[in-house]
């Protein structure tokens, strides 16, 4: 376990250096900040002015290695735009979109899985067919389309929830959360549900697809012959069974989720860090789209570690490390 | 030995597949009679429909298939007609059910201890310590050393051997009245297959538990069970004392089968073989199914045999021994 984690750290720490690279020359290949950020009065003197206080007249290596430098110590350069650490605007926005992208992750699961596995035990039922009709609905439609209609609907024509915005929030150390007041769950609600669509739709397949497989299986047989409840034999030895492959995803998705929900972030306007790196990305304000690719990064990072240590509570014949076999 | 009230009677079960391709007789009037503590051989080759029968008894059939009529008495109580819940209730606590293969009937991801303590709750209301001190019992007696280790364990750290013997375990964990075991040494290799068996007959010996043993294996039945019924292609085809059987067989199947075990008195002949295949249950030939394998088939066997009557009973006109 021990060997498992240290391992696993050092090979975090290549992935994070061999991305900071890539993020930093693949920023240089677009725009020039100079161009979008400086007023077209601007005479040369200021320009050159200005390219030298932001550090663009020096070559790329040298940028890359004042910036690495920097980046060990935890400053991930100045906002262009703002004036302010790329590091602090990315984490001032990080709290909404967790909040929203774990409430997604729960509709997910808690409409996925018993769906799912209803359909994996009756395929032939009308239920099992509705169900299974109905994630490919949630698979093909376009998230912003969907995401509009919610609106249409629940907030336009029903006028039960809001459209937009975070409502009331609560500092929880500092920072400040939603999913604590009633209102911001109204306006969690929406946004959650649409992200949830398309995750709600792969663990309704993936449980299926287990549920199916494992049903067959003469455990399930045998603990019928034991005389166990339906209930005992689905909740127990049936969902223990498919969780594996709907925990990998899942976690591969929350990831996603948390760095992309860009679209569903737009349409509801949540103020979260998809927002940001989209209006970053449009001003070419490059310390903030790198702070937010490695952020990013290290996300991954820590859900594949997650996921990894679940496997081993879900199967036990999984052991971290496999250094006893 | 006919004296004792019998505990299991089965009556003509007939367990029919609906499939796409047409109605599977699996189980087609099936019948014997199982009394307390006695050891029943159900002989058949893979598709005679002698596992159908052991799920059957239990209720245990799944769609596309159905029980479509015969009894299953269970102490006078018709299971067939019984319902889900009392079903449920009789499964794994008045009879109890062993599958062939070890490595399949424990589920990976639960420990013993999860897998056995259910079973015992299933059916008692006893607090989850005294429910751990049973399965603990059920392991010492099934000869799993240290119990205590054993019931934290995960079915993988088991040998195929021992995984049997926590099936077996659980089948004895209420002390039922019947238990049927669907080839369960078949997976195994033959020291610890004999083990197995040899405890198995014990246990049954000193509790009184009645055992329907299925298997494809004449030579494991002749020394274990009291009474041997032969299966071919959803019938019973003959049955009686493991003694009238063996020594006595009278259906030309049973002689077959006999014939193509090896034994010491026929050293270094050549094996006889049963000439042909199992028929498809979708297409069983009209009347005995055993004809077109048969040298002894004559017109008269286009019409089903009926099961002669008396303790040793077959289902041949033509049987071996009397004049053809």
């Amino acid at each position: 376990m021990l060997v498992f984690l240290i391992r696993r750290l050092a090979q975090s720490a290549i992935v994070i250096a061999v991305m900071s690279v890539l993020v930093f020359a693949g920023i240089f290949a677009i725009g020039n900040p100079i161009d979008v950020l400086i007023s077209p009065e601007a005479d040369e003197i200021e320009r050159a002015a200005a390219i030298a206080r932001l550090g663009l007249d020096r070559p790329m290596h040298e940028q890359f290695l004042s910036f690495a430098g920097n980046a060990l110590s935890g400053d991930l350069g100045t906002s262009f735009v703002h004036g302010v650490p790329a590091i602090g605007l990315v984490l001032e926005r990080f709290p909404a979109t967790l909040e929203l992208a774990l409430l997604a992750m729960i509709i997910a699961v808690v409409i996925g899985i018993p769906l799912g596995i209803w359909a994996g035990l009756k395929p032939d039922s009308a239920a099992g067919r509705i169900i299974m009709a109905g994630s490919i609905l949630g698979f093909s439609l376009p998230t912003f389309w969907v995401g509009m209609l919610l609106i249409m609907a629940f907030a336009v024509s029903l006028g039960w929830l809001p459209a937009s915005g975070r409502g009331a929030t609560v500092d929880v150390f500092g920072v400040p959360f939603s999913f604590l007041t009633l209102n911001g769950l109204k306006h969690m609600f929406l946004p959650a549900l649409n992200l949830a669509l398309f995750k709600v739709s792969l663990v309704i397949r993936l449980a299926r697809a287990g549920t199916r497989e494992v049903a067959l299986q003469d455990y399930v047989r045998f603990a019928r012959a034991k005389g166990l409840s339906p209930a005992r034999i689905v909740g127990v030895h049936i969902l223990k069974n498919i969780m594996i492959p709907v925990v990998t995803v899942l976690g591969l998705e929350f990831g996603s989720v948390i760095a992309f929900s860009v679209v569903t972030e737009s349409v509801f306007a949540w103020p979260g860090m998809g927002k940001l790196l989209i209006d970053s990305i449009l001003l070419l304000d490059r310390p903030v789209v790198v702070a937010y690719l490695l952020v990013t990064v290290l996300l991954f990072i820590v859900i594949n570690l997650v996921v990894d240590l679940l496997y081993s509570l879900l199967d036990p014949r999984i052991r971290l490390g496999g250094a006893k076999a | 030995m006919t004296r004792q009230e019998p505990v299991l009677e089965v009556e003509d079960l007939r367990t029919h597949f609906f499939t796409r391709g047409g109605v599977a007789k699996a189980v087609d009037g099936v019948s014997f009679t199982l009394n307390r503590g006695e050891i029943l051989g159900l002989v058949g080759e893979s598709g005679s429909g002698k596992s159908v029968t052991g799920m059957s008894i239990l209720g245990l059939i799944d769609p596309p298939g159905r029980i479509v009529g015969g009894a299953v008495r269970y102490r006078g109580e018709d299971l067939v007609k019984a319902g889900e819940k009392r079903l449920r209730q009789l499964r794994g606590n008045r009879i109890a059910m062993i599958f062939q293969d070890p490595m399949m009937t424990l589920n990976p991801v639960l420990s013993v201890e999860t897998q056995m303590v259910e079973t015992v709750l299933a059916h008692d209301k006893v607090s989850r310590q005294q429910a751990r001190e049973r399965a603990r019992e059920a392991l010492v007696r099934v000869g799993i050393p240290s119990p205590d280790e054993r019931l934290a364990a995960y079915p993988h750290q088991f040998s195929g051997g021992m995984r049997q013997r926590v099936a077996i375990a659980i089948a004895l964990l209420h002390q039922p009245d019947v238990i049927i075991a669907d080839e369960p040494t078949t997976a195994l290799d033959v020291t610890i297959q004999a083990q197995i068996l040899f405890e198995v007959q014990k246990l049954c010996r000193e509790t009184g538990t009645a055992l329907v043993w299925i298997t494809h294996d004449l030579a494991v039945v002749s020394g274990l069970a009291d009474r041997i019924a032969v299966m071919y292609a959803g019938r019973v085809v003959e049955t009686g004392t493991t003694v009238e059987v063996i020594d006595g067989a009278r259906h030309p199947y049973t002689h077959g089968l006999l014939g193509s075990v090896p034994s010491r008195n026929r050293r270094g002949e050549p094996l006889s073989q049963i000439p042909g295949m199992t028929p498809s249950l979708l297409n069983l030939p009209e009347g005995c199914a055993f004809r077109p394998r048969c040298q002894r088939a004559t017109e008269i066997c286009l019409a089903v045999p009926p099961l002669s009557d008396g303790g040793h009973g077959w289902r041949c006109f033509h049987p071996e021994g009397a004049a053809a």
